[in-house]
């Protein structure tokens, strides 16, 4: 794309926001250890705008955004804010120039009171004292203001709200800090249908009060209820800004996903070849999940898609016993089984490779040799004497190279090196079945391929294989099936090759009706726990 | 469960004032069973009924006006230096080296007065600046230095120990007698003055606690560090300013030692085994011990149920050391009930990000029934 | 300090390796000898020169035999620190061990086999009760070791009133300050001889599954419970190893010290100095018993050649003091700036 075409598509969104923009990022790269993320981003916000970012897993919007806080700073590139050029080296020093950011994960306290929370660090003072009627005053008058429908009370423990009433609380922590740009990443992830729509009423507020909100999101829905432009990102790059009037959603997922499928996958297995099923989970339930109906065959690869927070990796753990099903019956090689640990899912020849490698998978601190066989260490005497382990060998099998040598402890290898390990780790096992949660994330391009040949290998040698995505072209390239997860459910099955789309709609459920009924759902919930809540005092 | 209302003859003072949207008397009622120094309290209430109706078997009296006044100076002790214990464990810290911080500053108050009764304020003063220098250095070295706490203060601990043994080996006389006579003897009608010395300091530390921004500010590094490092508080400076109060509440303890003996003496700290039976103490208050939540009026609570167990110990003529036993036994139990309560309280983990595991619907259903 | 070969960086593409000389081998291979050995030798050698008798195979001897206590409980809180936990109670234990020894036997030589017995049951008592709290129970280790400390000091208290009674037999004594006749060194110390087995079965141990364990479970017990470990199991396991080794110093502090109540009085905290002196580190998952042994050899020359610096005996509590607080500082800086 050509500079002159980005300033003209910049000038056509200027004019819907009058005056000139609070926000302006320019060139922003951002590369980690010689990986480019960013490769040079211009984003602009002006007050009173909501300008959502949308784009697919890894196209750089988190990273974006993290360097707009002051978590990162960026490699080359520039921000503005009011005119004034700013450099972040913490993130209080992007907060006092009047950013904020809402991550998914809240920055809050919860045994303090919604009041502590909000003016923490800047308590008013009478004084000496802390003047705690003012602090609760002032967040009292602050939650009225954009939050009038959900009283919460300045006095309540932060830990006995819902996430929805949490998050209220991070935006008056956000508006009592005089923010001007807001930055909201996947606010809607975790809320119930009734509380989305609240939310947005929040955000309209604000919009109302001249704040700059940047607003992340996959659900295309909420993006067109309040954005005025959209960015969006791919890769590093940004493929366009668009003001949300001109686009439709359709054209946006083709912005969003149109890449070139360049990308090598290996080919998928013969379905005729396809073995016995391994693992059956009839109606299984957690306090996540519900009416888990599924079957795993021998020498598949079933791949899972949904959005964050759509039961994904819940699944994974309720397989494997980390948090196991309350409900429901499991099968492997139809016979029910019980598995209520890993230990017990380990026996069974279940290996997970966790979405979070480093605090899931891996002894960082420990060698290559020991990390390997950890799994193996932890089976039981008589199985493990029947399966002699040779880290040689497996490093071989997952073709890991390590100039270190066995000995080298993981934290010093390349994500790519210590994700062979972690598989290394389960072939140690000989597993009859390995659930894989994000294979690929923080991987770099040239090592995935690696890692998806690994996977398929394994399906190819007949073991079942179920592998959690958020990157489509990933999932579709990867997957003789496809389940597709929404709200704790199986929302639907494809069969090999889907186009984005398809799976984009069983993800977010685009048609209403569904959405509808739920929500009606949520009311009337709401209303008996109420009615309930009437009755006990 | 339901609520039983509440018997009204056991609170008659705050019941009279009943008026408003809820009468006093209910509201002091769910202070009393909702919250966790209430329920200390009312735990402290039980343990009373008990030791007494055990005592009262055994044909004595734990409830007399003397062996009340003995309680409450037993409590002086442990107390003050269980107020300062509470601030370090509510900011996630701790310190082991209150017991030998005793031992010491009781001496350099000996050293100091020498005898006379002119010296009373510079030894008072002496033992302060002791204390603030030694509460500096904990501090300093668990911040800066990133050394767990428990290991810095037990470091710092020894080096005290150290000073102490290769100066000192009995007991230091000199503790003017005017100091002896007041702070240590002396009465204010019915109360010891000591008494009002315990309860000067708890209501400091929480007003402190309740209404200073270092209170505030304490709670939230205790609860997490980062997060109140991005909200701008100065961490580093909370925790240092914790361990010096701290440290000087246990030189406040030292002082009162040094005027009941009328002398300093190098092993009057650790004999009292004042580190650990202060953490009980705070640990019995409901305090949690891993940072940020807690009342210092629940510590105070966790000393009388200690010093109302000594009392009975006494009573019944249970050997000395058999106490000791005991009292180990009743740390880890405290411990493991909190741990246990705690771990359901920690599910309820803010915020629902993909990563947190799936909470986020347990932690809705879980808010809307709080 | 720290055992961990030094990192070699790994970049997507070999950039200027050339292959090291002589000279650089032999320097990388120093340099991959833990600090804490230097320390030692060093500290053998001035004390050598100072007295000439500890150069001597009996004086050399006498030295590791009065290390020798403090060693294996080095080794043994090693496996606690390493698999993330303390143990404070060994002291405590030590002292149990001395006074129950003397009072059950009482000087008679019949009953000695018994009460080792005895005393390896309880040894084995305290660490299940530690390790059992402290990993089902969830209260953190030092409370529940403190806790222990506590109760076991009043019990021997309790049980001897005051002051111990009783008297060890000499065939329990000559364990700890008895030896077998050999020809050209005099005298080969028993205690010598078990410290030496000590840390052969430890290093041992530590190559086998349940060391790996324990170095997994110290450096991230969520992996290692996801990877199928019995995180509990080993945790409780380390506690009782831990609980062993103090039985085995109290009986060879029984040999040579005599029955008092103060035996074992600040041992847990001297074998936690030695250990990190080593390059334990604290919250588990990296060090080398052997190390952590060898912290409890300089730890007591530091000791000796204080002592013939004309330093007095209770300085060597600061010294104690100083040496923790920068090897966890050092260490804590530099696990910093390795990440």
């Amino acid at each position: 794309m050509s500079p002159g075409e980005e300033s003209r598509e910049a000038a056509g969104g200027a004019a819907t926001a009058t005056r000139s923009p609070l926000l302006q990022m320019r060139g922003i790269k951002k590369d980690f250890l010689g990986v480019h993320v960013l490769h040079g981003i211009d984003l602009e916000c002006a007050a009173g705008e909501v300008h959502a970012i949308v784009g697919e897993n890894g196209a750089g919007k988190s990273t974006l955004m993290k360097i707009l806080a002051g978590v990162y700073t960026p490699s080359a590139g520039e921000i503005i804010i009011d005119g004034t050029p700013q450099k972040f080296n913490h993130p209080l020093e992007a907060q006092q120039a009047g950013v904020s950011i809402i991550y998914q994960e809240f920055n809050l306290l919860p045994d303090r009171t919604v009041a502590e929370n909000v003016f923490l660090g800047r308590e008013p003072k009478k004084g000496f004292i802390v003047d705690r009627a003012k602090m609760e005053r002032d967040t009292a008058k602050l939650l009225h203001e954009f939050a009038p429908d959900d009283p919460i009370a300045p006095d309540e423990l932060v830990g006995r709200l819902s996430v929805a009433q949490q998050q209220t609380v991070e935006i008056a922590k956000a508006l009592s800090l005089d923010s001007k740009i807001l930055v909201m990443d996947e606010p809607t992830a975790s809320l119930a249908a009734h509380e989305v729509e609240r939310l947005f009423d929040r955000v309209k507020r604000l919009r109302e009060r001249g704040m700059a909100i940047l607003y992340i999101s996959h659900r295309l829905k909420e993006i067109f209820e309040l954005a005025q432009r959209i960015t969006v990102l791919k890769d590093g790059n940004k493929v366009k800004t668009v003001n949300a009037d001109e686009v439709t959603s359709a054209e946006l997922v083709k912005l969003m996903v149109g890449r070139e499928l360049d990308q090598y996958f290996p080919p998928r297995g013969d379905p005729s070849k396809r073995g016995d099923v391994k693992l059956r989970v009839r109606g299984g339930a957690t306090e996540v999940l519900s009416n888990i109906d599924l079957d795993i065959h021998a020498g598949e690869i079933l791949g899972v898609a949904g959005l964050q927070g759509s039961g994904r990796t819940e699944l994974a753990r309720a397989i494997f016993g980390a948090d196991p099903f309350l409900e429901g019956t499991v099968e492997i090689d139809g016979k029910p089984v019980k598995i209520n640990s890993p230990k017990q899912a380990i026996a069974h020849g279940i290996g997970f490779v966790s979405e979070d490698r480093k605090t899931e998978g891996l002894t960082l601190a420990q060698s290559i040799r020991d990390n390997v066989a950890l799994a193996w260490r932890g089976l039981a005497r008589g199985r493990r004497s029947q399966l002699s382990i040779n880290v040689k060998d497996l490093c071989q099998a997952v073709e890991l190279r390590s100039r270190g040598g066995l000995g080298q402890e993981v934290r010093y290898l390349s994500g790519g090196n210590q994700q062979k390990v972690v598989i290394a780790k389960w072939l140690a096992t000989e597993p009859q079945l390995v659930i894989f949660d994000e294979p690929t994330r923080g991987i770099d391009v040239g090592a995935k391929a690696g890692i998806h040949d690994l996977i398929r290998g394994l399906a190819n040698e007949g073991v079942a294989v179920l592998m959690i995505s958020s990157e489509l072209p990933e999932v579709i390239g990867m997957s003789d099936r496809i389940i597709v997860m929404r709200n704790g459910q199986i929302a639907g099955e494809l069969p090999a090759g889907p186009t984005e789309a398809e799976i984009m709609f069983l993800a977010t459920g685009e048609e209403d009706i569904e959405a509808k009924t739920e929500a009606d759902l949520a009311k009337i919930q709401e209303e008996l726990s109420s009615a309930g809540e009437g009755g006990k005092s | 469960m339901t609520t039983s209302t509440p018997p009204v003859a056991q609170h008659p003072g705050p019941a009279a004032q009943g008026g408003s949207q809820r009468s006093a008397a209910s509201r002091f009622w769910r202070a009393l069973t909702k919250t966790t120094t209430g329920q200390v309290y009312l735990a402290l209430i039980a343990i009373l009924v008990i030791c007494w109706a055990v005592v009262a078997i055994k044909g004595s009296n734990l409830l007399t006006i003397d062996s009340i006044t003995d309680m409450l100076i037993r409590s002086v002790a442990l107390g003050i230096v269980a107020a300062g214990q509470t601030l370090v464990i509510i900011g996630m810290s701790l310190d082991l080296s209150v017991a030998w911080v005793i031992s010491l500053t009781s001496i350099v108050a000996a050293v100091v007065m020498d005898g006379s009764n002119g010296n009373i304020v510079p030894g008072i003063l002496a033992v302060l600046a002791v204390g603030a220098a030694i509460g500096l250095a904990n501090g300093l070295i668990i911040t800066k230095l990133r050394v767990n706490p428990f290991i810095a203060t037990l470091g710092v601990a020894l080096i005290i120990q150290s000073i102490i043994e290769s100066n000192w080996d009995g007991v230091v006389e000199g503790v003017a007698k005017g100091f002896e006579n007041s702070l240590g003897y002396s009465e204010i009608g019915p109360l010891p003055i000591a008494v009002l010395l315990l309860a000067a300091v708890y209501l400091a530390v929480w007003f402190l606690l309740r209404y200073t921004r270092f209170g505030h500010q304490l709670y939230a590094v205790g609860g997490s560090e980062e997060v109140s490092k991005l909200s701008g508080v100065r961490t580093h400076r909370v925790l240092i300013t914790a361990h010096v109060i701290c440290a000087v509440c246990a030189a406040i303890t030292g002082l009162y030692l040094a005027s009941r003996l009328g002398a300093g003496s190098p092993l009057v700290g650790t004999d009292g085994g004042y580190d650990l039976e202060s953490i009980a103490a705070v640990v019995l208050g409901g305090t949690y011990l891993l940072g940020g939540r807690g009342s210092v009026l629940g510590t105070l609570a966790g000393v009388f149920i200690l010093a109302i167990l000594d009392s009975t110990f006494n009573a019944l003529e249970v050997n000395a050391f058999a106490k000791d036993v005991v009292r180990g036994v009743i740390i880890i139990v405290a411990v493991a009930a909190y741990s246990f309560r705690a771990k359901g309280r920690r599910v309820r983990k803010i915020g629902a990000g993909p990563a947190a595991t799936g909470n986020a619907p347990q932690t809705q259903t879980q808010g809307a029934n709080a | 300090m720290s055992t961990s070969a030094a990192p070699v960086p790994e970049g997507p593409s070999g950039v200027g390796e050339g292959a090291p000389s002589a000279l650089q081998r032999v320097f990388g291979a120093l340099r991959a000898i833990p600090v804490v050995w230097y320390l030692t030798i060093v500290l053998w050698v001035w004390i050598a020169a100072i007295n000439p008798l500890f150069a001597e195979p009996s004086g050399f001897l006498a030295y590791l035999k009065q290390a020798a206590p403090l060693a294996i409980l080095a080794a043994g809180a090693f496996f606690v620190l390493a698999s993330g936990e303390f143990d404070l109670s060994v002291g405590s234990l030590v002292t149990v061990c001395v006074v129950v020894a003397a009072a059950i036997s009482d000087g008679d030589p019949s009953k000695t086999w018994p009460v080792i017995a005895l005393l390896f049951v309880i040894g084995l008592i305290v660490g299940l009760i530690n390790g059992v709290v402290t990993t089902i129970f969830r209260v953190p280790s030092f409370i529940t070791t403190l806790a222990m400390l506590l109760i076991l000091d009043g019990a021997v208290w309790l049980y001897t009133s005051g002051s111990p009674k009783g008297a060890l037999a000499d065939n329990f004594r000559e364990i700890g300050r008895m030896g077998i006749e050999v020809p050209v060194i005099d005298q080969l110390p028993y205690s010598v001889i078990i410290l030496v087995a000590i840390g052969a079965f430890s290093a041992w141990l530590m190559r086998r599954h349940f060391g790996r364990q324990v170095l997994a479970v110290g450096d991230n017990d969520r992996a290692a419970a996801l990877s199928g470990i019995n995180v509990t199991r080993v945790r409780i396991t380390a506690f009782v190893l831990s609980a062993l080794s103090a039985v085995i110093a109290g009986i060879l502090l029984g040999g040579f010290a005599g029955v008092t109540a103060q035996v074992g009085q600040g041992l847990e905290f001297e074998a936690i100095t030695a250990a990190v002196l080593g390059g334990t580190v604290l919250g588990g998952g990296r060090g080398s018993v052997i190390n952590a042994m060898a912290g409890a050899l300089a730890l007591t020359a530091l000791f000796s050649w204080l002592n013939l610096q004309g330093v007095s005996g209770a300085f060597e509590d600061a010294v104690e003091g100083v040496i923790i607080i920068a090897a966890v500082a050092v260490a804590s800086y530099r696990l910093r700036e390795g990440s």
